[in-house]
């Protein structure tokens, strides 16, 4: 479970975000949507513990992201929008280290490492470099590398960018098989894959919370893509005044 | 600890996996050969001249400490000005560049574990480097009888201040996401470190003990001489410490402003 309270953050002058607020239960996929620049990546950023926010607090499976940061961040599986891959590993070389520095015990690491590898369709391209990898496979690889210590929450930041229909199909399938006994926020702007893989959502726009609802209640009667244009602009306007 | 070997680790592998330690050491040691060489013969063409014209006195004075690897190990210095912030240059800024610094921090780890993580793994490889010029006293132990504490006192020198180098990189590295940035701050820092006692002979007075002091150069020059004193202990430690803190406060600030 992530509990997100009154997040602020300020770069320099610029405020990125302000007071945004939502919980994601646990089994939950909650997706954050937004428009580019609205503070999808700033939130998750914060959310994972890579940066501080000016206000605000996060915590997550009931410790401060913070306070409490080692108990947190072990907690916490992050794939940001560029995989964080070292290109000069071999897949399985980049998973242990992965799974060192996240803590996974010695003698669970082999486990652990065939785990992922199998669970991300990876086990074939396990000794091959991963410079020599389609973006597809170093996607995966990046999920595996965020899924390799088990953690209950997982946050995903454009999974699915810059993947080809098949590997996007791919991807899907396999954050909705992961979500289960897990915690899932993915932010995204492509408004279907919410559709089809969230079961909640909360719009993010310039900054603000415009919507946290159930993707049910949300969607009751319009299509989402109403309802998200809706959103935006009456935020837009609002703004404007 | 288990931390910090792990980042450790593959920092030293890092460069394995790439050319760059190849390249990096062979390098090293064909300039070091060189300059062996070089040490050598001007040795032996003094032991030559003196014993032609019969000075015993001068032939005594030779010894192979003070002219081959005394004036070796100095060299080393220079070339390791010049090579460690091309080795320290990746420490931060590629991980920046590449995204994995998000890996690093939102990881269970503290930054303290890894930029000491950081300068251990570099810290091996350049024990690896300094290790394999040992080649250079062997050869001269095997052929002649050079004094073993100067040559011991002089790699512990070498080691530290090469330490210290790594630590001004990783500082250097963690400033910027720029890997030329980064090697061109350490560098200049190192030289001005090397240089610092030039002005000393004519400053004169306190000004000049104090160039004396801050400067690398006089500190090497005792241990090579085969005296470990505390002073210099304390001096290569200093900055060590201060430079890995500033690295750690650069690594925290760099948090901030993503």
């Amino acid at each position: 479970m992530v509990e997100v309270r009154g997040l602020t953050k300020y770069y320099g002058d610029f405020r990125a975000i302000h007071d945004v607020t939502f919980t994601a239960e646990h089994g939950e996929i909650l997706g954050l949507l937004g428009p580019n620049g609205a503070g999808k990546t700033t939130t998750m950023r914060i959310v994972t513990g890579f940066m501080p926010a000016t206000e605000g607090t996060v915590s997550v499976e009931g410790f401060d992201v913070v306070k409490e940061a080692r108990e947190a961040r072990r907690r916490i599986g992050y794939l940001p929008e560029n995989p964080p891959l070292y290109h000069d590993m071999t897949v399985s070389s980049y998973l242990k280290f992965v799974g060192r520095i996240k803590g996974v015990a010695k003698s669970e690491l082999d486990d652990a490492l065939e785990r992922v590898l199998d669970k991300c369709f990876l086990t074939d391209v396990a000794d091959r470099i991963v410079s020599r990898l389609s973006k597809g496979y170093r996607q995966r690889v990046g999920l595996a590398g965020a899924l390799i210590h088990n953690p209950p929450v997982l946050i995903l930041d454009e999974p699915t960018i810059g993947l080809d229909p098949k590997q996007i199909i791919e991807i899907r399938t396999l954050i909705k098989e992961l979500a289960g006994d897990r915690t899932v926020i993915l932010s995204t702007h492509i408004l279907p894959e919410v559709s089809q893989i969230c079961s909640k959502v909360v719009i993010i726009n310039e900054g603000t919370v415009a919507v946290e609802k159930s993707l049910k209640e949300l969607a009751q009667g319009a299509s989402l893509e109403e309802v998200f244009l809706r959103y935006i602009s009456k935020e837009s306007a609002a703004a404007a005044v | 600890m288990r931390n910090i070997l792990a980042i450790a680790g593959k920092e030293l592998r890092s460069l394995f996996v790439s050319p760059i330690a190849y390249v990096v050491l062979t390098g090293f040691l064909l300039l070091g050969g060189w300059f062996f060489f070089n040490m050598l013969f001007r040795f032996s063409y003094l032991l030559t001249l003196y014993t032609g014209i019969q000075n015993a006195g001068a032939v005594q004075a030779l010894n192979l400490n003070e002219y081959v690897i005394a004036p070796l190990l100095n060299d080393f210095t220079i070339v390791l000005v010049i090579m460690i912030p091309l080795i320290t240059m990746r420490a931060f800024a590629e991980e920046k560049r590449s995204g994995t610094y998000e890996l690093l921090l939102t990881s269970p780890l503290t930054v303290a574990e890894i930029v000491l993580g950081k300068l251990l793994g570099l810290l091996a490889f350049v024990a690896i480097m300094l290790g394999l010029t040992g080649i250079y006293p062997l050869i001269l132990i095997f052929y002649g009888n050079p004094e073993l504490g100067p040559i011991a006192a002089g790699y512990l020198g070498l080691f530290l201040m090469a330490s210290v180098f790594v630590s001004i990189g990783l500082f250097a590295s963690a400033l910027t996401d720029n890997q030329i940035i980064a090697a061109v701050i350490c560098f200049v820092v190192l030289l001005l470190l090397y240089i610092l006692s030039w002005p000393a002979e004519t400053a004169g007075g306190g000004i000049a003990g104090l160039l004396k002091y801050l400067s690398v150069v006089d500190h090497f020059n005792e241990m090579v001489k085969g005296v470990i004193d505390t002073r210099d202990l304390v001096y290569f430690l200093t900055l060590l410490i201060l430079s890995l803190f500033l690295t750690h406060r650069a690594v925290e600030a760099s948090r901030q402003a993503q």
